[in-house]
């Protein structure tokens, strides 16, 4: 496939996906958001900075993560193909075992790759917003690890609902600031780590966690978790000798899916799908499903699907997963979603709970609960398949953190 | 294009004075009391008013101007019930300049057309769009110009030699210069580090230079405004209305016109004091 036809070959100059992505931030940011995309592009083309990276993810981060098939996962949905007369007898599924990371989540690979890019560019100070907790917890490690000081900024809600992250966080010497604005979650985190930005933008660098904000960072943070599908592409043809049928990724801001498609998109035999989270069901209004109920805005630096009302205030987003938890999506997954390459799907609160315990129980894999919507839709599809297609899921996250919200939701006491 | 600016701007040149521009959020901390205050700004002393269009998400602002967006949203300000506030206010102040301040988001799900033929029919002068750089403002900059309306822009201490022109180019109205790199309500910057942005600033454009970001008191507005064509307050303004909300005060214009007058006065007499001295 040539260049010019590519699905891989966006953002344009100006960082637009189509008509999404952009570059919509106050004027005091632009200069550095400009300086901050020069900085990548030379980054991007010295070999030094791709070695460094690399090095790291194999000692550091642990990596390849394993591409595993999770036997029991699809002989358990062939007997529900079967029961259900399904014709095809059920997919085969492996899983990209990005919670065996460092961490335990895929989020680390994308702040390896933007702290080599602060050292690079001089930046003395890290700051990041995290919802799960998870991408706090790489951002605190990897400024840990380069001994630079580190403030994370964490919805107070979410503190209450991920205390194991918040102690990790502090363990490794970042400062968690507690944010009390708004409806207290992801979005305004992201917020007043925009405003810190904007106050300190002589020494800071703002590690974004995932695909979205202003340029550059769609493309950068995608571009960093983009080893997760080349790992599984070399992997699964190495392994089964094809490519896979489909491709199956849970999205709040979509870094793990967009990591895990991008290789892939243009292969055009290979499906994608990216599941949000219902929440409490999409016509319930709480949920966290901003290309199923949302409308193209402008919210973060960005111009994307967004869940706002008919005057254009956002509205608060619903998950059981913190890191789900989100009114909006990375441009290019609207990008993807407007050309139909992505097929985007929806799974509630208490189907990715039971999909959890699925996993729990059969395979001895604990999931957190954003991959653990993924696997709710697999569910759901790959009874539907016939037995020689093959499924590759990103488990991108450990459930270690979900024990107490999965333990509330069941209504058990710690 | 609409001229009240201008106008203001030379009847303040005139006075050999800095123009006061008073910001107060729409709807805060409710639409009536807000329209009064809006209605004894002018009498206060306030030569150009910036009405902030409320946002659920203002990035760009520190606490203040954020809890009165909250405020006012609280109470179910829309957009156009602010067009309408603006109406209100136009029909009996011919002269005032108005600049709706806020985010693009509530303009782009308004329609920017729509936006701009509706903000012109109440009277407004023209928009600041926080979050609108020039790179991304091709969505509304024809519908402002087509309306008459200006697009005032913002340069701050981050912004160089090389992006200065990117800023000016379509720039209209006055420029606003963003004191301090930070968020509203921040930290004041110096009078001299002012003083030698706006003589950069005037170097490259023929554009009245607005000063704003942590000007609190009478005393730093009357420094900027040796150096400035414009003063702008927002923050303090925004504080004293939230304080005198939360005690439920039935006199809220009265005392944000007092406030205001204090600041118009020190305006006034800064350049006569600073060449007296």
């Amino acid at each position: 496939m040539n260049i010019a036809t590519s699905l891989r070959a966006g953002p344009d100059a100006n960082g637009h996906f189509g008509a999404f992505g952009g570059r919509y931030v106050a004027e005091t940011l632009m200069p550095l958001i400009l300086e901050l995309e020069a900085a990548y592009e030379a980054a991007k083309a010295d070999p030094a900075f791709k070695a460094e990276f690399d090095d790291l993810m194999t000692h550091y981060v642990g990596r390849p993560s394993p591409l595993y098939f999770a036997e029991r996962l699809t002989h358990h949905l062939a007997k529900v193909a079967a029961a259900q007369g399904q014709p095809g007898g059920g997919a085969k599924i492996y899983l990209k075992r990005d919670e065996l990371n460092h961490t335990g989540a895929h989020k680390i690979n994308n702040c390896i790759g933007q702290i080599l890019l602060a050292k690079r560019m001089g930046k003395t100070r890290i700051i990041a917003e995290t919802g799960a907790g998870q991408h706090g917890v790489a951002t605190a490690t990897v400024a840990a690890r380069f001994g630079l000081p580190c403030t994370i900024y964490m919805g107070s809600r979410d503190i209450a609902r991920q205390a194991p992250n918040v102690f990790r966080m502090k363990l490794l010497g970042a400062e968690v600031r507690a944010v009390e604005s708004g409806s207290k979650t992801l979005k305004d985190a992201m917020n007043d780590a925009l405003r810190d930005w904007v106050t300190n933008v002589h020494d800071t660098f703002y590690i974004i966690g995932t695909a979205a904000g202003p340029h550059p960072y769609p493309a950068m943070v995608r571009d960093f978790q983009s080893v997760i599908g080349t790992e599984a592409r070399e992997q699964i043809l190495a392994r089964e000798g094809k490519l896979p049928d489909l491709l199956v990724a849970a999205i709040g801001g979509g870094s793990n899916a967009i990591g895990l498609f991008h290789p892939f998109l243009d292969d055009s035999s290979v499906r994608m799908v990216g599941v949000e989270a219902s929440g409490h069901g999409l016509e319930s209004g709480a949920h966290a499903a901003s290309l199923a109920g949302g409308r193209p805005g402008v919210l973060h630096g960005n111009k994307t699907m967004l869940l706002q009302d008919e005057d254009g205030q956002i509205t608060e987003a619903h998950s059981i997963s913190a890191g789900l938890d989100y009114p909006g999506i990375g441009p290019e997954h609207a990008w993807l979603h407007a050309i139909g390459r992505v097929e985007y799907q929806a799974a509630t609160d208490d189907e990715a709970l039971e999909a959890f315990k699925l996993l729990c129980a059969i395979e001895g894999i604990i999931p957190a609960l954003e991959p653990s919507h993924a696997l709710a839709a697999i569910a759901r599809m790959a009874p539907t398949m016939a037995a020689d297609q093959l499924i590759v899921a990103n488990l991108c996250g450990r459930g270690d953190k979900d024990i107490f919200t999965v333990a509330e939701a069941l209504g058990v006491t710690l | 294009m609409n001229d009240r600016l201008s106008a203001r701007f030379a009847a303040c040149r005139a006075d050999n004075r800095a123009a006061l521009v008073t910001f107060v959020t729409a709807g805060d901390p409710d639409l009536e009391t807000s329209a009064a205050i809006l209605a004894a700004l002018p009498a206060a002393g306030a030569d150009i008013i910036e009405i902030g269009m409320p946002f659920t998400d203002p990035m760009a602002d520190g606490a203040a101007i954020q809890a009165g967006n909250l405020r006012s949203l609280a109470g179910g300000t829309r957009l156009r019930d602010v067009l309408a506030m603006v109406q209100a206010f136009r029909a009996t102040d011919a002269d005032t300049p108005l600049i709706l301040m806020g985010y693009f988001n509530p303009i782009l799900a308004y329609g920017p057309d729509r936006f701009a033929a509706d903000a012109a029919a109440a009277g407004l002068d023209g928009t600041i769009v926080v979050d609108l750089p020039p790179e991304e403002a091709d969505e509304l900059v024809p519908h402002l110009g087509a309306h008459g309306l200006h697009l005032v822009r913002l340069a701050t201490p981050t912004t160089d030699v090389a992006r200065l022109p990117r800023v000016l180019e379509g720039a209209s109205g006055f420029l606003y210069y963003v004191a301090v790199a930070g968020v509203t309500g921040a930290n004041a910057a110096t009078a001299t580090d002012i003083a030698a942005a706006v003589a950069r600033l005037k170097a490259s454009t023929a554009l009245p230079i607005a000063v704003g970001f942590g000007v609190r008191s009478p005393e730093q507005a009357a420094a900027i405004a040796v150096h400035a064509d414009a003063v702008v307050v927002g923050s303090a303004l925004v504080d004293a209305i939230g304080a005198a909300a939360a005690e439920r005060a039935n006199d809220i214009p009265a005392r944000v016109g007092a406030q205001v007058a204090a600041l118009a006065g020190a305006i006034r007499t800064a350049r006569h004091q600073e060449a007296a001295a």
